[in-house]
């Protein structure tokens, strides 16, 4: 199991949210998800410019046991999405909180961030789910 | 109560992520289960299948037992060590259980059945041996390896005692035999398999069961978990008990024909009703699809059809292929052009004969 990055913030559905430098949310999924789904085959990634509410589906990824529906922490728009995936969805595997983010939100509320999990939190709650 | 097979602490020390497997705990993957996969596709990869249920048969009537209670006719088994592939049906002609029965004597056979329909198969075996007189006898004091892939059988006979191997080697396809192992430990190696490689399924006292898993790791060949055992099944055509048929689904509609064996005047349970169902028409018939574009099909999902609804059984993303394929059970009759409805979304699918892949590599037309 990699470190958590202490700079992220998680749904309790197993979503990280990084802010970026210039106020974007950046969204992937946990190494600890990645783990419970398996080898990644298939991600459905949104559109661009696409409407986002904080914890609906906003992406799927398809491991070969399962298909999962990814939620968005924040409410916002769509700026970008990682195309990389498309090819490569085993990237998630491999660099969960990394290269395999999956897109960027422009985040229409700020306080939304303020409901989310903070690393230690997220850690207390995956080592519970591993007992 | 989870069960363990004797290797649950091997399986634990390489890593592996364990899930209930039909009341065991069991290895899924032991990090990549397409990694494993490949594996058995292209060198050799080996599977603890301990879970899995031996049951010995005793007596003076075991064949004639066996006459009644298989679908597949144990006439064929002249040969000690031979094996045969047989459905175990019900009065109504729905399949009880798919199991391997091996002919060692003409008053002892083995069968090796399903772990998540154990109780069940036990019982029903049971019921209807106490007319022959028939002993029938659990085996769990045995552990079995399946050791699969091009390179599996090269790698299992250098383990070999030298007087077994040639032996070995010339054992044919669908026949076992006994054979010593490493340090002289006592093995059943049978060259069956559910990958649709070549190789050998091996069952031994589960007191050596660690030792033996050890030399083969030495030896080069790579722990596999459930989850590549299922996709290379699947690639490789053959039927999961649970998804693909159970007790209300005929050998007919889970493209079992092959076999049920319909030989004069053997009076096997089940006969009358698919004697029936034949006559009448079988109303479902299963195929092989291929998903072309993106997207996974999967266990559930609603096949629609030009002539009816049908829905996959086995689905999966199959690894050698880079797409997904299924089976499903759709209504007899020219079904048109097919759709599966995924996640809301109808999608095209083609129908294929399968195996979908043969001796690591993609069948024609897929």
């Amino acid at each position: 199991m990699s470190e958590i990055p202490g700079d992220l913030k998680f749904l309790k559905s197993h979503e990280w949210a990084r802010v970026e430098d210039d106020g974007l949310v950046r969204v992937g999924i946990s190494d600890h998800a990645q783990g419970q789904l398996g080898d990644l085959v298939y991600v459905e990634l949104p559109e661009i410019g696409a409407a986002v509410k904080a914890g609906t589906g906003t992406a799927v990824v398809e491991s070969v046991k399962a298909a999962s529906d990814i939620y968005s922490p924040v409410s916002g728009e769509i700026v970008e999405v990682n195309e990389l995936l498309n090819d490569k969805p085993e990237t998630i595997n491999e660099d969960a909180f990394g290269d395999g983010w999956i897109f960027l939100v422009r985040p229409s509320d700020r306080a939304e961030l303020d409901e989310l999990l903070d690393a230690n939190d997220y850690q207390e709650l995956i080592e519970n789910d591993d007992h | 109560m989870t069960e363990k097979t004797v290797l649950n602490a091997t399986h634990r020390a390489l890593g592996a992520r364990m899930v209930d497997f039909g009341g065991w705990d069991m290895p899924i993957n032991y990090g990549s289960q397409i990694e494993e996969h490949h594996a058995v596709r292209r060198d050799a990869g080996m599977f603890d299948v301990s879970h899995m249920t031996v049951v010995d048969l005793h007596g003076a009537r075991t064949r004639e037992f066996l006459r009644h209670l298989l679908a597949n006719n144990v006439g064929k088994l002249k040969v000690h060590g031979k094996a045969l592939y047989s459905c175990m049906l019900n009065e109504r002609g729905g399949v009880i259980d798919d199991l391997i029965v091996y002919y060692l004597g003409e008053e002892f056979f083995r069968l090796v059945v399903n772990a998540a329909t154990r109780a069940k198969d036990l019982a029903w075996i049971e019921r209807q041996a106490k007319a022959f007189d028939v002993q029938v006898k659990e085996r769990p004091d045995f552990a079995m390896i399946a050791v699969q892939g091009p390179q599996a059988r090269a790698k299992v006979l250098g383990l070999l005692h030298e007087v077994d191997r040639p032996r070995i080697e010339k054992l044919g396809k669908f026949a076992a035999a006994a054979a010593q192992g490493p340090g002289g430990m006592p093995l059943f190696v049978a060259r069956t398999g559910y990958t649709g490689e070549d190789g050998f399924e091996i069952m031994l006292p589960a007191e050596h069961a660690v030792a033996l898993w050890e030399a083969l790791l030495a030896a080069g060949v790579k722990p596999a978990g459930l989850g590549a055992r299922d996709t290379l099944r699947l690639e490789a055509g053959m039927n999961l008990y649970g998804q693909d048929m159970d007790e209300d689904v005929t050998p007919w509609e889970a493209n079992l024909g092959w076999t049920v064996s319909l030989d004069e005047g053997r009076d096997f349970i089940g006969r009358a009703a698919l004697e029936q169902q034949q006559a009448a028409g079988v109303p479902r018939v299963m195929i092989g699809v291929v998903l072309d574009e993106k997207g996974v099909l999967r266990h559930g999902q609603k096949v629609l059809a030009a002539n009816g609804e049908g829905e996959i059984l086995s689905g999966s993303f199959a690894p050698t292929l880079d797409k997904a394929i299924a089976f499903a059970r759709v209504p007899a009759g020219d079904s048109g052009a097919l759709h599966v409805d995924i996640r809301g979304r109808e999608v095209a699918v083609r129908q294929v004969k399968y195996p979908f892949v043969r001796d690591g590599k993609p069948c024609d037309g897929i």
